[in-house]
């Protein structure tokens, strides 16, 4: 077992962790999940005992890591891929890790079958890629048969193949009983591995619980409807209906509703009731990459921002959005050949449910079809909007948890 | 103390499997005996030309050993890639979550580079002598004169504390390239410049190597008022050595890896 108590971690005034508790048990997989530098790798290190901590402690099985005895028996950590000599084959390298540990050379070969390098053993890890930098790394790691097992960020670089084996290696590990500790700044990764997290965000801990429990904390169940699209009336009716009923209605770009604290059955009823047809009444439940990101959206360091491309506007004709960019995603609504005179931009938050578009423009058919009219070849439109760039380009929401909701 | 045998090994295998190693040890050798021939040559074509002063007091030991000013810096290489390659590569931190005992890990890595050093050191010097001295004919040395042996032997320790004075210096600053930057330009250029100009020869006497390469002189020059012997200009060198080894093992234990 893991334990951090009151971990706290400053590098000058900078702080990297701060007052961090908790237990990281045997027999599951846990994650540890936060933004590109919350703390995660100073976290691991000072269990490590790599760094010391600037108050509190990590203990390993009761003892900090540097009073283990052979610790590498006891703990197995993969810290970083590339934190390999370049010159040194992989059997090398590994080899020179279990002599540190006593660990036979057999156990070498072992292992490397176990990542799948025996055919590269040979090889200086100079020209390995990243992905075989995680293998190797993975494979020190279990050198020693430890029971304790730490992980930095071991998919990175993986292809979907070496993504899937870690992933069953890691539950393969806690099934066996051991703890194992993975973090990673990939939700829907620790989605599928994980069954406990623990989440950081600038250092702090923002949450402590099962995956089950983070993802119904974090965001709550809800249901979709949609009433017929060209009958505006209908919805607004049913929204009146069910707002009466106690439930929270809000509208989805795409026109159908998103209902909250109304069980299904009971919406379907009271639509019934108000005699509104539904074409769709969905159960939908967020998911965990949404849980994550509300909770740590206030906790990211690194946002990025709308790339104005100031100054490099001036592409030339038909670079760009074919068939012009201020027309592209809601085409149908309109009459076609009418680029840039005036019509609402088709990004803004509009509903093209609402037009009187035939059901086939469901959404996801943006480019209409040039047999529709739609001239390919249409002036370019950069040249009638000046700004229409700024405005258009989809534009990189820092939390896109409020786009989805 | 269950873990000194197995980072002994460890570290053992980290040598040797790098081609650094090789490369930076053989260029030591040949240089080391290579500029050393080159030089005796040119010593015992000129000889007649010298001054009976210069030619009483003619060190054929030492002058077999001029090529060590060279090969020296192939030994500080070394020095600073065994220890600063840790550092580059990352794997220091891979190696002490494998051995928490830093002094252990630290002093255990010394020991073998410096065991290795050693050996390929003293092979050094006596093929630099044995070479040299063949080279020198009628003027030459015996192995059996009155401090001689001291000498050769003595020139083999040289080499092995220039390389753990840099393994030292490199566990300080943990950095190749600072390492680097910090002892080549002393040891080449900043040494024999302190040495060399009069009012700062007694600071630089001193000094490590300029110290430490007493112990290869076996005929003193003329006017010479250094204050130390051949042993004690060695234990100056260990001197420093120590200091900067003490710096090394407290900045190992104090800092973050």
């Amino acid at each position: 077992m893991i334990e951090a108590v009151g971990l706290t971690k400053r590098y000058g005034a900078k702080t990297a962790v701060h007052n961090l508790s908790f237990q990281v048990r045997p027999g599951t997989v846990t994650g540890f999940l936060g933004p590109n530098g919350s703390g995660k790798s100073t976290t691991m290190r000072m269990i490590l005992g790599l760094d010391a901590p600037t108050s509190g402690r990590a203990t390993i099985g009761g003892r900090p890591f540097r009073q283990l005895p052979n610790a590498p028996r006891q703990v197995g950590a993969l810290l970083d891929a590339k934190a390999v000599h370049g010159g040194r084959s992989a059997r090398q390298h590994l080899l020179c890790l279990a002599q540190l540990s006593g660990i036979p050379a057999r156990r070498v070969d072992e292992v490397l079958g176990v990542v799948g390098l025996q055919d590269v053993a040979k090889r200086r890890s100079k020209g390995f890629s990243l992905g075989m930098g995680q293998r190797l790394g993975i494979a020190a790691a279990l050198l020693g048969d430890p029971q304790v097992l730490l992980f930095d960020e071991p998919v990175n670089g993986l292809d979907p193949e070496g993504i899937l084996w870690v992933r069953n290696l890691m539950k393969q590990l806690a099934a066996e009983g051991r703890t194992v500790f993975v973090s990673s700044h990939l939700m829907s990764e620790m989605a599928l591995t994980a069954e406990h997290l623990i989440v950081i965000g600038r250092g702090q801990l923002l949450a402590d619980m099962s995956v089950k429990d983070f993802i119904s904390a974090n965001s709550a169940d809800f249901a979709r409807v949609r009433t017929p699209d060209g009958e505006p009336e209908q919805r607004e009716k049913l929204t009146s209906t069910l707002g009466e009923a106690g439930g929270q209605v809000v509208a989805e770009k795409d026109g159908a509703l998103r209902v909250t604290g109304l069980p299904l059955p009971r919406i379907s009823d009271l639509a019934h009731e108000a005699d509104v047809r539904l074409w769709e009444l969905s159960p939908h439940q967020a998911s965990l990459e949404e849980a994550y990101m509300q909770l740590t959206q206030g906790a990211v360091d690194y946002r990025s921002t709308i790339d104005q491309r100031a100054g490099l506007q001036e592409a030339p004709a038909g670079y760009g959005m074919p068939g012009g960019a201020p027309q592209g995603y809601a085409g149908q609504g309109y009459p076609p050949g009418m680029p840039g005179q005036g019509q609402p931009n088709p990004y803004a938050p509009q509903d093209p449910y609402a037009q009187q578009a035939p059901p086939a423009a469901a959404p996801g058919q943006g480019y209409p079809p040039p047999a529709q009219g739609q001239p390919y070849g249409a002036p370019h439109p950069y040249g009638q909007q000046p700004q229409a760039p700024a405005q258009t380009a989809p534009a990189p929401q820092p939390a896109p948890i409020e786009d989805a909701r | 103390m269950a873990e000194v045998p197995r980072v002994l090994r460890s570290e053992w295998t980290k040598i040797k499997s790098v081609r650094s190693t090789m490369w930076t040890l053989g260029t030591a050798v040949l240089v080391t005996i290579a500029l050393g021939m080159l030089i005796c040559t040119l010593v015992r074509v000129d000889f007649g030309s010298k001054s009976i002063n210069q030619q009483i007091t003619f060190d054929p030991t030492n002058v077999s050993f001029t090529g060590m000013t060279l090969g020296q810096l192939a030994m500080i290489v070394f020095g600073v890639l065994v220890v600063a390659n840790e550092y580059s590569s990352g794997m220091i931190r891979t190696s002490l979550a494998a051995v928490p005992q830093r002094a252990t890990f630290l002093f255990c890595k010394l020991l073998v580079a410096t065991a290795l050093v050693l050996v390929v050191g003293l092979v050094t010097s006596f093929a630099a002598f044995f070479a040299g001295q063949a080279v020198l004919g009628e003027h030459r040395a015996y192995l059996s004169d009155p401090g001689v042996l001291r000498a050769v032997i003595g020139g083999g320790l040289y080499m092995t504390l220039i390389a753990l004075f840099s393994m030292a210096v490199a566990s300080m600053l943990r950095s190749a390239m600072l390492s680097l930057g910090v002892l080549m330009p002393f040891f080449f250029l900043i040494s024999s410049i302190l040495g060399n100009v009069s009012a700062t020869r007694k600071l630089g006497r001193y000094l490590p190597d300029q110290a430490g390469q007493k112990i290869m002189q076996v005929i003193a020059p003329v006017n010479d008022p250094v204050p130390y012997g051949p042993w004690g200009g060695l234990a100056i060198m260990m001197g420093w050595t120590a200091v900067a080894l003490a710096g090394g093992f407290l900045v190992l234990k104090k800092r973050d890896a």
